[in-house]
């Protein structure tokens, strides 16, 4: 028998655990759970929310912001973090919007936000690893610069007066009650989902996040992967600024302004560990419908915006907080 | 000594500042007068008490992005109790802010301490609920000057020995952090649970301990900048320091405070916090739209924090010796 | 080998011990660390603590200093019974500890490393930075280190960060002192300098708990002996009635013919070739050449450079000068990734932090840099991966009880396992090995070694650093001795005694320490 070329043979077991047993365990089942449950509780406490066209437009409260949230869920696996994602759509709308003078057509407005979203994902990819610089500094500093540069730009203006194809971008439906926006999500979902969970380079991020140094002494091109992950969280961006610029038909500064909380919030219910390491695209896709149903059905009842955020902080604390508290005091 | 501290961060940094300064007076003549230099520090006051308290809870490798959310929250309670009645004495509303903003930062620290929860997350959720609740308390209606008595309103512009109340408070809280921080046990506790928290508990520091005492310190102080910042600007509403609490970061990020812990100064946090207060009055001055201030603050955080980490380069174990020796 | 037993007039008349622990018992989810043991420690005495990695030494050393509260047993104190809940209670009753990491803070002074946690304080209950400061220094002289107390730990080497760590210990008012293996990163010559410390710490009347793996250490300073083995204490009595092989015996349990795997060495062609390979701060003038099927053992003491050498190879540093040829082609190599590519592997020392990815399954650890052999196009084929790890952890005859088992589930030596097998699947030509069999069980060091040998076999080319002799004495086909980051000399096993080794390594005459 050779050590370099063993014969195959099969003794060890894949799994210790079915897979039914793996999920009953799982962030995600007990997110499903709370999906429900909220669900259940908007049926009886509105008698509109069963419509298909109030469901639809609650999806608009969460497509951009979990757009954003897949690539900034495989950034914050890789340990690191993008918080001026909502400086970005500020800069990409304004560039988009300072582009429309020049009578620049939808598909070059397109092109612009992606372009300026790109962009903005290199200088702070260049920032965290060329110069080996912690990312939650560099992009509060970006953050800033980047929505900084949109107020030099607008100062307390607006940009008006998109064309009608570009705000279909934002506001049309592919069939029936299936938004563009809807269906832009669900492929990024897909999309994400199968790049995280079964490529080679998803199972790279994941390792990143556990062990840095194991990841480079395994031969993972470290640098290069999260280069490529600012990147995307920047393309990502520059595709929610191209959405939610046509949805709502004007560019201020002060567009999407705290984004880049919800983004992170809804990244970590969704079960990604903030520390990096861990977490699933299936959860960040039901934490963004748990985050969109409560914002909606708190909205049929009347319930202002800013209460519904003492809700979503009080959930983000609590899915963490509850288990461990259990733990604890099952474990005197 | 002096050759130790003109190669310090804070030279450099107090160097930067001073030019800064200069540059504007030999443009814009009066800018550097005492009086207007006062003005300057005056309208900075807040931000160097927050972001000394921010400070503390960085050096224990935890942030803590509620701070202004606190703030907001007990400025609101203060002027609705203010206005509800008018005679309770100022010196109670103040002990009253600082006590909600110490049982906020202790709320941080506790879920931090005992749940071991990474402080980004909890002081993220914090963050919206304590906004959330302002909503809560005061039904989203704004409390106007012309409800809050006049003693409220009077105490941080009130003069002693040419400088209002406000900068002296500013000026005791930099005298004791400097003391606490550089002359006490739990000070040199922070910065050793931030520099090694492994090595802190062979030394007897409990790490959770000393994170949860940078929280509730904090707090104290957001509670107090709280009760400052709306009598100053005699007006609470919802949104008052709305996003304050990233420049907060910044100005100790500019400050030289490591955010990987352990790294930092008293001097470092205020002349950071100078640093952006001196832009922000800067910038009219010089007749540049205020609109730039966002995008200069950002692009100065990223210069301080790349220049930061090129001074503090790590050294190998340096095993090799001259030859002489071997 | 003879040593000299140092028999202090103390032990005639053995006083009651300052410090007694009774039926100490101590266990960790999974694992009993320490059942029933006793350990006794004598004024002005040094006992030696003997025993294997995972002997539970470290968890008595943590119990003792007050990190750990153990679940069973008292701890007497001058006969009565106390309890260290934290560490400033052990410290405050006396016992203290210079731990085997170095526990300080690079960001403070060398003072405040000495003082944290007990700075002597002045008016108001603040910190008396003047006194501290000269406190430090006459501490710092009693020790003979020339260091100022006002420097920033970052700017000292290792050595000197270690007599910190020593002044630290002191400057409690100890009564019982513990060193974990405190020669472990001096040179010989501060080795010297610690004994005679040692030497003034026993004169005044301090009871010494001394952890060594080193036996001629243990010899030349300790008074008594006490052996722990798989967290139960085995013996103890004093140094005088017992011999080293007793107390190798004793400490592993059975008689010690370590047998290691019988080799004919063919070495074939050279496979790899490093010339004037330097780097600014590490290492200089490293050259040499590795053949294909050989065993090239690496010998120095801890912070010789090995490492660093290995981890250049490697591609982790970038060397300033040198060049590395594979197969006489010259080699690039500037990451990891490159020297993968060029079939050059490396198993970290540091396993935990370097090694494995603790945190994920065994077969994702393993197929972590063959995934391209286990993908199409950059998708994973799950079937095909985990065929590809059973297949060689099986071969290595990995313990576990399933694949997707977290590596961090494992014993030390099962880790090691889906180290190595990580890197045979990636069919390498060189695989550096650096203390491969640091803290894995006896069982599984055979298991090692017999690998090692049967790869050297089968033609692969191996480096192996090591700093226990018989391991290098053992294994190696040539023995390359490092020493502050120079090759001090290269032997062939033929002709090499452990005392070479040593001397060579400590780049003195032995005869001056322990003859």
């Amino acid at each position: 028998m050779s050590l370099l070329d063993p014969p195959r043979s099969r003794s060890l077991p894949d799994r210790l655990t079915g897979p039914a047993a793996r999920l009953s365990r799982s962030w995600e089942v007990l997110l499903l759970g709370i999906a429900v449950l909220i669900f259940v509780a908007n049926t009886q406490a509105s008698p509109y929310f069963l419509d298909p066209w109030n469901l639809s437009d609650a999806t608009f409260n969460f497509t951009e912001k979990a757009m954003i949230a897949f690539a900034m869920a495989l950034l914050i696996i890789a340990g690191e973090i993008d918080l001026s994602v909502a400086g970005i759509i500020a800069l990409a709308s304004t560039a988009m919007g300072w582009a429309l003078q020049f009578g620049l057509g939808t598909p070059g407005l397109v092109m612009i936000g992606l372009a300026v979203g790109l962009a903005c994902g290199a200088v702070n990819g260049a920032l965290v690893t060329r110069l080996g610089l912690p990312s939650i500094v560099v992009t509060i500093g970006t953050m800033s610069l980047f929505r900084g540069i949109s107020y030099i730009v607008l100062g307390d203006q607006a940009f008006n007066g998109y064309p009608d194809s570009f705000a279909w971008l934002g506001r049309g439906y592919v069939v029936w009650v299936i938004s563009f926006e809807l269906v832009l999500f669900a492929l990024f979902a897909l999309i994400y989902g199968i790049v995280l969970h079964r490529t080679n380079f998803g199972r790279h991020v994941v390792t990143i996040g556990n062990n840095p140094t194991a990841a480079r002494f395994a031969g993972i091109r470290v640098e290069r992967v999260k280069m490529v992950l600012f990147l995307l969280t920047g393309l990502m961006s520059g595709i929610a600024a191209v959405c939610l610029t046509a949805r709502l038909g004007s560019t201020r500064p002060s567009i999407a302004s705290a984004w880049e909380l919800e983004v992170v919030t809804m990244v970590v219910l969704g079960g990604v560990s903030i520390l990096g390491g861990s977490g699933s695209i299936p959860g960040v896709v039901l934490a963004a419908l748990v985050m969109g149903m409560v914002t909606f059905g708190l909205g049929l009842l009347n319930v202002p915006g800013i209460v519904m955020s003492i809700f979503i902080g009080a959930l983000l604390i609590g899915v963490i907080a509850i288990p461990r508290l259990v733990a604890r005091i099952r474990g005197r | 000594m002096i050759r130790s501290f003109v190669r310090s961060r804070e030279a450099i940094l107090l160097g930067a500042l001073i030019a800064l300064v200069l540059l504007v007076e030999s443009r814009f003549s009066g800018f550097a007068s005492p009086g207007n230099l006062a003005a300057v520090f005056n309208d900075t006051a807040i931000l160097i008490m927050l972001a000394l308290g921010q400070m503390l809870v960085i050096l224990t490798r935890c942030i803590d992005l509620s701070l202004a959310s606190n703030l907001a929250l007990t400025g609101m309670v203060t002027a609705m109790l203010n206005a509800a009645v008018p005679g309770l004495p100022v010196v109670a509303l103040i002990a009253l802010a600082v006590t909600l903003g110490v049982v906020m930062g202790m709320v941080n620290g506790l879920l931090v301490w005992k749940l071991d929860i990474p402080p980004i997350v909890v002081t993220l959720g914090t963050l919206t609920i304590y906004r959330g609740l302002i909503f809560l308390i005061s039904d989203g209606a704004w409390v106007n000057s012309h409800e809050m008595s006049a003693a409220y309103k009077a105490l941080p512009r009130a003069e002693l020995i040419g400088l209002p109340v406000l900068s002296w408070i500013a000026l005791a809280v930099i005298a004791g952090f400097a003391v606490l921080v550089n002359r006490s046990a739990l000070g040199r506790a922070f910065l050793a649970v931030g520099g090694n928290p492994h090595a802190a508990v062979y030394t007897g520091i409990d790490v959770g301990r000393t994170r949860f005492a940078a929280f509730a310190i904090a707090g104290g102080l957001a509670g107090l900048c709280g009760y400052l910042w709306v009598s100053r600007y005699a007006v609470a509403y919802v949104d008052v320091a709305g996003g304050f609490e990233l420049d907060v970061v910044a100005a100790c990020v500019i400050g030289g405070i490591s955010i990987a812990g352990g790294l930092g100064t008293v001097g470092g946090a205020v002349l950071g916090a100078l640093f952006l207060g001196t832009i922000k009055n800067a910038l009219p001055v010089a007749g540049i739209s205020p609109f730039w201030q966002l995008a200069i603050s950002g692009a100065a955080i990223i210069i301080a924090v790349a220049f930061n980490a090129r001074s503090s380069a790590k050294a190998g174990r340096l095993i090799l010796r001259p030859e002489s020796t071997a | 080998m003879s040593y000299s037993i140092d028999m202090t007039d103390q032990i005639a008349g053995a006083t009651d011990p300052v410090l007694r622990l009774a039926g100490i018992s101590k266990s960790f989810p999974g694992v009993k660390a320490l059942s029933d043991v006793e350990l006794a420690l004598y004024p002005g005495q040094v006992t030696a603590l003997i025993g294997e990695n995972g002997a539970g030494k470290s968890t008595l050393v943590k119990i003792l200093t007050g990190l750990y509260q153990p679940d069973a047993g008292r701890i007497e104190l001058d006969g009565a019974a106390v309890r260290f809940a934290t560490a400033s209670d052990a410290a405050a009753a006396g016992v203290t500890a210079i731990h085997q990491e170095t526990v300080l803070f690079d960001d403070l002074s060398v003072a405040e490393n000495i003082f944290l946690g007990h700075a002597p304080r002045g008016r108001f209950g603040l910190i008396d930075w003047a006194r501290m400061r000269r406190e430090a220094a006459a501490i710092l002289t009693r020790i003979g280190a020339q260091i100022d107390p006002a420097t920033p730990l970052r700017e000292l080497g290792i050595a000197s960060k270690h007599l910190v760590a020593i002044a630290r210990a002191l400057s409690i008012e100890a009564r019982v002192v513990v060193m974990d293996e405190p020669t472990a990163a001096l040179s010989a010559t501060e080795i010297e300098e610690l004994y005679e410390l040692v030497d003034r710490l026993k004169r005044e009347g301090k009871a010494i708990l001394f952890i060594s793996h080193k036996f001629d250490e243990i010899f030349r300073i300790a008074d008594r002996y006490t052996v722990f083995r798989d967290g139960q204490m085995v013996d103890a009595g004093r140094m005088a009635d017992v011999t080293e092989t007793q107390l190798v015996e004793k400490m592993v349990g059975r008689a010690v013919d370590t047998i290691f795997p019988q080799r004919e060495s063919v070495p074939g062609e050279v496979v790899l070739t490093v010339a004037g390979y330097a780097h600014p701060t590490e290492f200089a003038d490293i050259g040499f050449t590795l053949r294909r099927g050989e065993i090239l053992g690496f010998y120095g003491l801890v912070g010789a450079g090995r490492s660093e050498v290995m981890q250049a190879l490697f591609g982790v540093t970038r060397p300033a000068r040198g060049a590395v040829r594979i197969d006489g082609r010259i080699a690039v190599i500037r990451s990891p990734a490159e020297a993968i590519a060029q079939g050059i592997v490396y198993v970290p020392e540091d396993r935990g932090r370097q090694g494995a990815v603790t945190a994920m399954p065994i077969f994702q650890n393993v197929t972590l840099p063959s995934l391209p052999r286990t993908s199409r196009r950059g998708f994973i084929r799950m079937a095909e991966e985990f065929a590809l790890a059973r297949t060689y952890t099986e071969r290595l005859d990995l313990r576990a009880a399933a694949l997707d088992q977290p590596v961090g589930e494992l014993s030390g030596g099962n880790q090691q396992k889906v180290v190595i097998a990580k890197w045979l699947a990636t069919r390498p030509k060189v695989i550096i090995l650096d203390e491969p069999t640091k803290g894995i069980d006896v069982g599984s060091k055979a298991a090692v070694h017999d690998f090692m040998a049967e790869l050297a076999a089968e033609g692969l080319s191996v480096i192996m650093v090591s700093s226990e002799i018989p391991e290098i004495l053992g294994m190696s086909d040539r023995v390359i001795v490092m020493r502050e980051g120079r090759i001090a000399a290269e032997f062939d096993r033929a002709r090499l005694t452990p005392e070479t080794l040593v001397r060579t390594a400590a780049g003195y005459d032995r005869k001056g320490v322990a003859a």
